[in-house]
């Protein structure tokens, strides 16, 4: 059987990871910087890394990913790679033409030490043309934390505050969701009709429509006009405090523009707070569109509550995602008794109490004790349900292995998801993603109730 | 939109048949910026060693380089199950700066007692490379403590391409090969290893069974499903047969210099390519009995696949085919295997074939077929719009492309799910082809146009 994990628990010291529950840095980089209108994201390091991220996106988002690479050698190593870069720099433009170009670095070059700024100073560009950068350095953090820097690399290189006054407007930061959630977090905006800047921006990127041509650069992302007027706007709404905080609070420091940090809006108490502070911020009502379908979800809600009434379940993923995820899931009922991310646990120059801490909270608030790791894997989540067994796992396609092993019900949550498709292009977040998740867990349990009921209690209604 | 410009120093890397005579340049590095469809040196290696199924694979680096390769293979293997597991070092900044072999070590220390595995890989990566941990003495003390072999694999990133980890691969599997058996000669009955398939999708089990058929033993096979102790006795055979061969010349070679085993070159794709493998086998050994019943494989085999080809090639007939693959041997099959369903090669290039190659591509490839090197998507894109091809078989970054174009894709990389070889193979490959180009899909697609 494909399952190599021991129940016995034997503590671990190494500080190695057996089945990661996170990835480095550079990936997370490269996705924020496809959020950019006409942006090709550049790797600067060796070409593996470069190839292993896009092949990555392109199983997760099953569009074409495009990144160029630095592709350093022997020499490069030595000698630092400015060369390689300012090669780069001139050759992307000249071939590839994007307006900007976001470079962001590997584990390779920051160990060499190359000074970003200096060499992209130094380099060779058209005129109107954009290099910027972002330190991802992959023996840091996680994934996330890559994202993070990337958006944050957003502010500090093009956000200004430029007038007297803020303009009426919101920047929305949505962390690393899918483009389905992005658009979801811009339509509800929109009904609120509050105007809006998202950065990062993948959606009309990654979830292009067909069109018969193949585009290098598609309709969608944040443009850099855009980018620049995040410092005129009212207030940043944070979504997510592990992928997003740190550049809201870099704006607030940089332009003024008051930031306040939400759960990324995945469940009804998530997404209420969404709504909440964009109505107090502008003083708006909330139209009727948005109260029905939040009265829908609650209908369904109370129509399904027995399904998931008391059962436990294992969440695991990007630490936005699961603190939303177990919020929700604990107001349907659900009993989150192990719960993990692999992406390190104090939130990024926040302040705020880290992710064991949050989850934690939100456990006891609900008298539940469970297990809560940080910087964990899933070897370790693993045997954690192996000791106390789950009705239910909720997380990346690398859950898997797990559901398998245990014969647990899964419902595939995050990234990456390389086994299922259309993912991507639906969301999770708002009333409507709530409503998806519902329908998404009781199709799970459900079908499990189904195939393992005897004949006698094999039911046509449930 | 308008096809992107080609790059000057990228002319030299592509060339079309007929129009002039030019040598390609390739087996050269990628020109920095470039969006390259390569990837690099750690990922060669991986590949080749990743389906030796009973080993423990531990990534010595941060966290991203196991990340990726967890299970991406689909190398099939029958019942050790550990090397689809991701064990890493997950090397963080403290490690960086005070150097990442107490971390290794510890690693070790708890992975082996906890999976007992007959046999550790340890991967370099850039940042080891860099930092200049001796792996070497840290896997030596590993493998005397708990006495089975830890090997590492000089695997960091940026030494070369990824044919530099594939050389970095052979070596370390040379390594455990053992001197023969006492009372091994050569001899002896037919008894071959099979190098250069990696079991996908369970292809080196369809080759096994054919070889079995014709009275010929498969000692190992490097690496699909193989296991430690068969590759340890990888020096008692006879013959070694060679498939793909950017991945495992260099092993064959240096087995045929410490144990004078020959070497012969293979391919099992296609009807006609496995006819003449199989033929070529059997003239090696000068052994009647083979040839007979090789004669007899061919003749029984053709004609159970033979209509169904037949049927798809009247189907097929007159489409083009765009190649892009990983190595040589794949896209010279792939020409030939082609010409047998009624399709033409339009464009063909891979990431890193070699010269000779190349050379073959262009006898075997019709007039004005483009040939490229190390190809970028941009590229990709203009080649096969401009050579009307109706279908593209690459890997996963490719996939994606091909249908944003309105082309049909096979994949013949990682994620191909039926396997391509031999007869059954060729049912299959010719199977997927059809039901890529056959789908109604590629009719809203039409419709898209018409809207727009």
């Amino acid at each position: 059987m494909l399952d190599a994990t021991p129940k016995k628990i034997v503590e671990r010291t190494s500080g190695g990871m057996i089945n990661p529950a996170k990835t480095c840095q550079p990936i997370g980089a490269m996705y924020a910087a496809l959020g950019i209108h006409r942006c090709l994201p550049h790797s600067h390091g060796s070409q593996g890394c470069c190839s292993y991220h896009r092949m990555h996106l392109t199983r997760h988002f099953r569009d074409p990913v495009m990144a160029s690479t630095s592709s350093f050698t022997e020499g490069a190593s030595v000698f630092g790679g400015g060369a390689n870069l300012k090669t780069a720099i001139k050759n992307v433009f000249e071939i590839y033409d994007p307006d900007v170009m976001a470079v962001h670095t590997t584990c390779l070059s920051e160990t060499i030490g190359d000074d970003l700024p200096t060499i992209i100073k130094q380099a060779e560009m058209p005129e109107g043309k954009v290099v910027f950068h972002a330190n991802t350095p992959s023996y840091q953090g996680s994934h996330i934390t890559g994202f993070s820097n990337m958006t944050k690399a957003m502010v500090t290189y093009f956000s200004e505050s430029t007038l007297p006054e803020k303009e009426d407007r919101v920047n929305l930061i949505p962390g690393f969701v899918n483009p389905g959630d992005m658009r979801e977090i811009k339509r509800i905006t929109a009904m609120m009709e509050i105007p809006c800047i998202m950065f990062p921006d993948t959606s009309g990127v990654l979830d292009s429509p067909m069109t018969g041509s193949f585009q290098m650069y598609p309709e969608g992302g944040v443009t850099l006009p855009e980018l620049k007027k995040t410092g005129d706007s009212k207030l940043s709404l944070a979504l997510g405090r592990f992928a997003s905080s740190d550049a809201a609070g870099t704006l607030e420091k940089k332009c003024k523009v008051p930031a306040i940090t939400l759960k990324t809006p995945i469940g009804i108490k998530a997404t209420d707070a969404f709504i909440m502070a964009l109505r107090g911020a502008f003083a708006m009502e909330v139209p009727r569109e948005l109260e029905e379908e939040r009265g829908q979800l609650v209908d369904i809600m109370t129509d399904t509550h027995f399904h998931f009434h008391g059962k436990k379940v294992a969440i695991f993923g990007d630490p936005d995602i699961v603190a939303a995820m177990v919020e929700f899931s604990l107001s349907l009922g659900m009993q989150p008794v192990h719960v993990l991310t692999g992406t390190p646990g104090g939130a990024l120059g926040s302040g705020m109490a880290g992710f064991e801490e949050e989850i934690k909270e939100l456990l006891s608030a609900a008298g539940i004790t469970g297990n809560v790791k940080s910087a964990g894997d899933l070897f370790t989540l693993h045997q954690w349900i192996k000791n106390e067994p789950v009705d239910l796992l909720i997380g990346n396609t690398y859950g898997k292995f797990i559901a398998r092993a245990e014969d647990v019900p899964f419902v595939r949550l995050g990234f990456p998801i390389l086994d299922r498709s259309v993912h991507s292009y639906l969301p999770v977040v708002g009333y409507h993603g709530a409503m998806r998740l519902i329908e998404m867990i009781s199709g799970a349990l459900l079908d499990r109730q189904d195939r393992d009921a005897a004949d006698e209690d094999f039911e046509l209604v449930m | 939109m308008d096809a992107a410009p080609i790059l000057e120093t990228r002319q030299k890397s592509i060339i079309q048949k007929g129009r002039k005579k030019q040598t390609i340049q390739c087996e050269s590095d990628s020109e920095a910026g470039c969006v390259s469809q390569r990837a690099c040196v750690y990922c060669g290696a991986r590949v080749v060693l990743n389906p030796v199924a009973d080993a423990l694979h531990l990534v010595h680096g941060p966290i991203g380089c196991a990340s990726y390769t967890w299970d991406i293979r689909g190398s099939l293997n029958s019942g050790a199950d550990l090397y689809r597991n991701s064990f890493c070092t997950d090397l963080k900044e403290h490690d960086i700066i005070f150097g990442g072999e107490k971390k290794l070590s510890a690693a070790l220390d708890e992975l082996i007692p906890k999976f007992r595995p007959p046999l550790v890989f340890v991967y370099s990566t850039c940042v080891v490379g860099v930092i200049g941990d001796d792996l070497e003495a840290v896997c030596k003390a590993a493998s005397g403590k708990y006495g089975i072999p830890v090997l590492p694999v000089q695997s960091s990133g940026f030494i070369g391409s990824k044919s530099a980890g594939y050389r970095a691969a052979c070596d370390v599997l040379f390594r455990l090969i053992e001197a023969p058996a006492p009372g091994w000669t050569m001899d002896l009955r037919p008894r071959l290893n099979y190098l250069g398939d990696f079991n996908l999708a369970g292809e080196a089990w369809i080759i096994r069974s054919y070889l079995k058929r014709i009275g010929v033993e498969v000692n190992v096979v490097f690496t699909g499903d193989s296991r430690y102790e068969a590759i340890r006795g990888a020096a008692n055979a006879n013959l070694n047969i060679i498939q793909c061969a950017g991945s495992m010349h260099y092993l064959a070679g240096k087995l045929e210099e410490a144990y004078g085993i020959p070497c012969l070159s293979v391919s099992f794709l296609g009807l006609d390519d496995t006819a003449e493998s199989l033929r070529a086998i059997a003239r090696h050994f000068k052994n009647e009995d083979v040839a007979c019943r090789v004669e007899k494989l061919i003749i029984e085999e053709s004609a159970r696949v033979m209509p169904q080809i037949k049927k798809y090639k009247e189907r097929l007939q007159g489409k083009r085919a765009a190649v892009f693959v990983g190595g040589g041997f794949k896209a010279i099959s792939l020409i030939k295997q082609f010409r047998e369903i009624g399709m033409e090669v339009v464009m063909i290039g891979t990431q890193t074939g070699r010269k000779e190659e190349y050379e073959k591509m262009d006898t075997l490839v019709t007039e004005g077929a483009v040939i490229l090197d190390d190809a970028n998507p941009a590229e990709l894109e203009r080649f096969m719009l401009e050579q009307g091809a109706d279908l593209l078989v690459g890997g996963v970054k490719e996939r994606p492309l091909a249908y944003k174009l309105g082309v049909a894709f096979v994949d013949h990389n990682h994620d191909r799910k039926h396997p391509l070889s031999g007869y059954a193979g060729a049912v299959n490959f010719a199977a997927e082809v059809y039901s890529t180009l056959g789908s109604p899909v590629w009719n809203a697609v039409k419709g898209v146009k018409v809207h727009a």
